[in-house]
């Protein structure tokens, strides 16, 4: 199925715009990491939320999670890992591929800073994607940096196919096969000559062919290399519309201020945005 | 659009055309979201360039002479030399854009 409208992001913009869009009776497909996993699920008190005040931020966003799903909203949990702007727009999450007529990013903060070797390397030995290359690496040694919920499970993933792998991150993870070595580290940088020789690791080299660096989430510039930003922020006008046609851009990824009063502002916009968008085609 | 194998591949290079090669697997989502891409262009440059797909699955030992380490990958050639090569789903402009500029410098044949 063709989606009218696809959200990247499950946040108080993200889900806004899809209740918005819902109003007009668009269909709309919800990409994003469970609402749980959003760093406003984090606060414990939100006391500017107009006409709702000291709601917690879990609160908050299952209230609006479950606005946007009573509405006909469809979700998909799961992280945008590429995305085509030709025909409409595809994206893929894993190995399926959703398609829309229009595009709302809504992905939060943009992290856009990599390591350093990290784009020296793509394509020679650095990749985003453990069930695209896996298979490339089978019986080869990598290393897999973990900085996403789910990226123990591509750490398995990658073990089971014969990789040998070890993860690193700085923080100690969940659910990872206790078969995989496990190394604490924050300061990293990837190493090689022609390909990929090597993880450093604060200070330590893990010797390997392949690194694996898996974050929450890919950055909008990377997903549409086109895509106008100033200062790591998205470039909209007053309709939220982006220097591409058929994308819009709401909340944190603008830039300040990070509150949720303006994320949801500015996703219903972008919604009634790409309604009229989709109306004039 | 060709289903490169190692001697159709070869072939192509002795040619000495540009050559296009998509690098992709089955089990590649964004492979498989680059595939209509690809035959798209296929089309369209039918005659004045060798566009293709090389499945890394069966044609391995291409995909490990050209050091493949991420799919999709699309390896341009000229004179049977690699010139360019695109990782990751581009814009489509993108690989036009390799297209066009080196079609302006290969020879009438």
């Amino acid at each position: 199925m063709v989606y009218d409208i696809i959200v990247l992001g499950s946040g108080p913009a993200g889900l806004a715009a899809a209740i918005a869009a819902r109003g007009r009776n668009k269909s709309v497909l919800v990409i994003g990491n469970r609402w749980q996993d959003s760093p406003l699920a984090k606060a414990e008190r939100v006391d500017n939320y107009p006409g709702l005040p000291g709601r917690t931020g879990p609160e908050l966003l299952e209230e609006l999670y479950e606005h946007a799903a009573a509405l006909g909203t469809e979700f998909v949990v799961g992280k945008a890992l590429s995305l085509l702007a030709w025909n409409g727009f595809s994206v893929t999450v894993g190995s399926q591929i959703y398609q829309g007529e229009s595009l709302i990013l809504a992905p939060g903060v943009i992290r856009t800073a990599k390591f350093p070797g990290e784009a020296e390397y793509l394509g020679r030995g650095v990749s985003y994607c453990a069930t695209c290359d896996g298979m490339l690496y089978r019986t080869k040694p990598v290393a897999v940096v973990g900085l996403a919920p789910d990226a123990p499970q591509e750490a398995n993933y990658l073990k089971r196919l014969g990789c040998q792998v070890v993860y690193v991150s700085p923080n100690p993870p969940q659910t990872l096969d206790p078969g995989i070595p496990y190394v604490k580290a924050s300061k990293l940088a990837v190493k090689g000559e022609q390909t990929v020789t090597g993880l450093e690791a604060d200070g330590t080299l893990l010797p390997c062919a392949g690194v694996f660096i898996l974050r929450r989430a890919v950055a909008p510039t990377d997903l549409l290399p086109n895509l106008a930003t100033e200062a790591d922020t998205i470039k909209v006008d007053r309709n939220m519309a982006t220097n591409l046609p058929g994308v819009f851009a709401a909340g944190d990824c603008t830039g300040a201020p990070l509150q949720v009063a303006k994320a949801v502002g500015e996703g219903h916009v972008a919604a009634l945005s790409a309604c009229a968008y989709l109306d004039s085609k | 659009m060709i289903h490169f194998d190692t001697a159709s591949f070869e072939q192509a290079l002795d040619e000495g055309k540009l050559i296009m090669a998509d690098f992709w697997a089955d089990w590649c989502g964004p492979c498989m979201m680059l595939g209509p891409v690809i035959e798209d262009l296929a089309e369209k440059y039918e005659g004045k360039a060798i566009i293709g797909k090389v499945n890394t699955d069966k044609e391995g030992e291409l995909a490990m002479r050209y050091a493949v380490s991420n799919i999709p990958t699309v390896i341009f050639f000229q004179n049977g030399k690699e010139i360019d090569r695109k990782v990751g789903v581009m814009p489509p402009d993108v690989y036009i854009q390799v297209l066009e500029q080196n079609l302006d410098h290969q020879q009438p044949s």
